[in-house]
């Protein structure tokens, strides 16, 4: 018997030790976030004072705001174009039979696995060729090379799952694969779009390595390189506190997000993974 | 009584296709069309330039005047008067083996630790037990936080003067003075590594319970049934009947790991212990304005990761049918 | 109303041929039924009837127009599936009127043959509900609706009374039958692997086995005149009994057929003897299994009040004319 209760206790204790270790980094930084002036140079695990003073100077730095408005365009944009493009691929990809489908979904497949590194000097010559250097087009264009293979990924995964008799039905009715998709699949398969846009959009509100080569003033960068470039007053004057309120800013409306979608995130994810 | 009566029309030589078949198949094309296009102009071509540039001496300020310089970025060797051979270029420049072996190091040992991690977690996540939901939303927080967000968060953490994670181990007694964990080259990688581990391994966990959830409940139950100690139950029936979902977890994060970039240029810049691949390309691509060498080194990069991506695409056996239509 | 003609179709997936050489006419108005084993190829030749796919060699003609080359919704076909195939975001008068909305019919006209399909089928009380919130067997008529409302000149159904449990199968079959005749004896072709089902509701039936015709006729015909042993079995419940070597000898045959419904029990001249194995007594009648020596048992059937214990000693007798006789190739010689 007290074996028994000794496994629950462990098991209890290690459900803990999980949950503190997954959220005490974005705790300590909400915590760090409320604390001004030279409290911030002591070490506290529980929170001492609640101050604005952070979150005002973020606001007041001039072009965090416009960081802010600026991820927020990209991210929709670019998930939305790959969207478009995505969901027609994908009944092509699951629900027609051509020859050369499976080299075709391969090589989407190994699209989505090249590092970024490897284009961003092909890539960096097109947008200077095209006059995107420093616009938020060319991180939209440029977006477009994780977002569309992944979307056409998951989509023809949960395409492929539509019962084939109710798209036969809508061919006997005389539908087009264009109505097809639109009238029969599309409300259908909602949840599963809401998803995929959900993971991409995080996908490109997160992406650095783009954003911080291709911008190059304050007014064009977005959120991440923002935080990345936070500098104070002098040279050697780190702006924690600053630092910890924009981070604040930029992930409680995505920790919200992935919280109320949770259920949907994770069978994206592992559809994606497990079934591919 | 038997079959039929012909009827009065010839037989046609060749068999007429449906129309349904032939429109569908063109809506087909039409549909793959501006995705294909898109990935040419945005992957394809900008890829293809990339190696280009690789063998030239491009530079960023006059990139349409590069001339072709062969293998020169990756290899060259001259001989000097007194018979000593000097070796130049991306293979000989041991700034860039080190960033290899940095980029070997950290991808196997993060997956390493992610993957029993994440087999710890889910294992904890497939039981059934009060809080069960909570567990799996704090685990998502990880997860959903920016990278460059997580890099700064730990930063601080592991700031050397103020930092929680020294005041912490002080008061431990695990170490005996503050350490600069993210400027010291010798413990940069364990930064770095615990940050990855800490951000990565909720997406391992999940994957991993995917595969989990998949195992009928009932081998469970006659496991039980017979007696079976529950270690032996882990080890003979959960891991062999996971594995499928574990390979393809493991595999699809240490093609992740070989790229890795945002984390390591914000969390330790200017680390000779921590520079990977990703980092010193960029840095000669942009940075030290060596344009065409950089673009020598991320060439290299693709290559193995090419490579990689072919065993991934044989050892996972993915299925790449696209359904049974 | 047409009448379709099949002249030598063949169908292959990829290197498989799966139908070998079918033709067939039906007539204008029948209810045809194809029937036989699975993967004998009958949902195949459904669809290609359908235009769901595409028929490797061969014509198909409707009326004497060769329709190979028309899409499903050109044929003037209308299809019930076996799992209902409604659309499950789309109301119940949506799922029906969805085909002539998108030919872009008059609302009116729409509306008047939705409204007179669902009076026919009596789900009129339903014609605003979700397909979730309907039973197995109102889905089912709402298929059957969807169907109707094409006004098609063939109506296709591919085992509609498979997901529905014994007793709605039985009502859902008499609601077919009644169907037919309500609609001017449109043709029909229906496709099961329930012999019972189509004895039932047939005018003729087709037997396919190996993706080839065994027979067509009228369902006395092939209860009575079976042209191959496999005919023979197939048709008719219980299984008929197949007695070979001396038994089938002394008829003069390689194979000898008789039903459990045409064996009498008593002694007699010709009579078999053996003992019983089992007996099943169903009320109405009783099915009783006889070991004659011939490894398989007999099976035959009496009126339900007298009983029989296992290793009862027992004589059987086929009825005169019955017995039907197959050569060695399997080709029938007559009946005895």
């Amino acid at each position: 018997m007290a074996w028994t209760y000794t496994k629950k206790a462990a098991f209890y204790l290690l459900v803990i030790v999980i949950v503190v270790e997954s959220v005490f980094p974005f705790y300590y930084a909400i915590l760090t976030s409320f604390k001004s002036g030279t409290s911030l140079f002591e070490v506290n695990y529980w929170p001492t004072m609640v101050s604005w003073d952070n979150y005002a100077a973020v606001f007041q730095n001039g072009s965090f705001p416009q960081n802010l408005l600026n991820s927020v365009i990209i991210a929709t944009l670019t998930v939305a174009l790959a969207l478009l493009f995505a969901v027609t691929a994908a009944y092509a990809l699951s629900r027609v039979r051509f020859r050369g489908r499976s080299l075709l979904l391969l090589t989407i497949l190994s699209v989505s696995m090249f590092p970024q590194i490897a284009v961003l000097a092909g890539l960096f010559e097109v947008i200077r060729t095209f006059g995107l250097f420093n616009t938020i087009w060319g991180l939209i264009f440029s977006y477009t090379i994780f977002t569309l293979p992944f979307t056409v990924w998951v989509l023809t995964t949960f395409m492929r799952d539509l019962p084939l008799e109710i798209e036969e039905a809508a061919i006997v009715d005389g539908a087009t694969p264009w109505i097809i998709i639109t009238r029969v699949f599309m409300p259908l398969m909602w949840p599963a779009l809401v998803t995929t846009g959900l993971l991409a959009f995080i996908a490109a509100w997160n992406e650095f390595l783009f954003a911080l080569t291709f911008t190059s003033s304050n007014s064009t960068r977005t959120v991440p390189v923002a935080i990345a470039l936070l500098s104070g007053a002098s040279q050697f004057e780190i702006p924690w506190g600053t630092i910890m309120a924009a981070s604040v800013i930029v992930t409680v409306p995505l920790v919200v997000l992935v919280l109320i979608f949770q259920r949907k995130i994770i069978s994206g994810l592992t559809a994606g993974g497990v079934k591919g | 009584m038997a079959t039929e009566t012909m009827g009065t029309l010839a037989v046609p030589a060749k068999p007429i296709r449906s129309e349904l078949f032939v429109s569908r198949t063109r809506a087909a094309m039409v549909f793959l069309v501006p995705m294909i296009i898109a990935l040419l102009i945005v992957a394809g071509w900008p890829l293809l330039r990339t190696i280009y540039f690789s063998f030239t001496d491009a530079s960023l300020s006059n990139i349409n005047a590069a001339q072709f310089v062969g293998f020169k970025n990756y290899l060259t060797w001259t001989q000097l008067k007194s018979g000593r051979v000097l070796w130049g270029g991306v293979l000989a420049d041991p700034a860039w083996w080190n960033a290899v072996w940095n980029t070997l190091r950290f991808a196997v040992v993060s997956v390493l630790l992610e993957t029993i991690a994440g087999t710890v977690v889910a294992l904890v996540l497939n039981a059934e037990f009060k809080g069960r939901g909570i567990v799996r939303a704090a685990i998502l927080v990880p997860w959903a936080i920016p990278t460059i967000v997580s890099a700064k968060m730990w930063g601080w953490m592991l700031n050397d003067q103020f930092g929680i994670v020294n005041d912490l181990f002080l008061k431990l007694h695990l170490i005996d003075h503050k350490i600069a964990w993210t400027a010291t080259a010798d413990t940069a990688m364990y930064a770095v590594l615990a940050v990855d581990i800490w951000k990565t391994t909720p997406f391992m966990a999940l994957l991993i319970l995917a595969g989990l959830q998949m195992i009928p409940k009932d081998i469970y139950e006659a496991a039980q049934l017979d007696g079976v100690h529950p270690v032996k139950v882990f080890w003979r029936l959960t891991l062999p009947l996971v594995r499928p979902a574990l390979m393809v977890a493991v595999i699809f994060r240490l093609l992740d790991a070989m790229r890795i970039f945002d984390l390591i240029y914000v969390l330790t810049p200017n680390s000779s212990a921590t520079k990977t691949m990703s980092v010193i390309s960029r840095e000669n691509l942009i940075d030290f304005d060596k344009f065409a060498y950089g673009s020598a080194q991320s060439t290299l990069l693709f290559l193995i990761i090419a490579l990689m991506t072919v065993l991934y695409i044989w050892l996972g056996r993915v299925n790449l049918e696209g359904g049974d239509r | 109303m047409a009448e379709l003609q099949l002249t030598d179709i063949h169908k292959s997936f990829g290197g498989f041929e799966v139908i070998k050489g079918v033709s067939l006419e039906v007539k204008s108005g029948e209810f045809m039924v194809f029937v036989g084993p699975s993967g004998c190829g009958k949902s195949t030749l459904l669809r290609l009837i359908a235009g769901l796919e595409d028929i490797t060699a061969g014509t198909l003609s409707f009326d004497g127009q060769v329709v190979n080359g028309l899409a499903p919704s050109k044929r003037g076909i209308a299809m019930v599936f076996q799992s209902y195939a409604l659309y499950p975001h789309m109301t119940v008068y949506d799922n029906m009127a969805f085909g002539m909305q998108l030919a872009k019919s008059n609302p009116q006209a729409i509306k008047a043959r939705v409204e007179s399909a669902a009076e026919l089928l009596q789900i009129t009380p339903y014609l605003k509900r979700l397909p979730k919130q309907l039973s197995g067997g109102q889905r089912q008529r709402v298929a059957i609706g969807r169907a109707i409302v094409r006004d098609p000149k063939v109506f296709l159904f591919d085992e509609p009374l498979s997901n529905l449990d014994a007793a709605l199968r039985v009502a859902t079959r008499l609601e077919i039958a009644k169907l037919h005749h309500s609609m001017n004896n449109v043709t029909m072709i229906y496709v099961t692997h329930d012999q019972v089902e189509a004895m039932t509701l047939a005018d003729r039936i087709c037997v396919l086995r190996d993706g080839l015709i065994e027979q067509v006729g009228t369902p006395l015909e092939l209860y009575e005149s079976p042209q191959s042993i496999f005919v023979a079995g197939f048709i008719g419940s219980p299984k008929m009994n197949f007695l070979n070597g001396q038994i089938a000898a002394g008829y003069g045959a390689g194979t000898v057929g008789i039903r459990s419904e045409h064996i009498e029990i008593g002694a007699g001249e010709g009579a078999w003897t053996g003992k019983v194995i089992h007996s099943e007594n169903l009320g109405s009648d009783s099915y009783v299994y006889v070991d004659i020596g011939t490894g398989e048992p007999v099976i035959v059937r009496e009126d339900g009040t007298r009983k029989h214990q296992p290793d009862d000693p027992i004589s059987i007798r086929p009825m005169q004319g019955q017995v039907h006789r197959f050569d060695a190739a399997g080709k029938p010689m007559g009946r005895h």
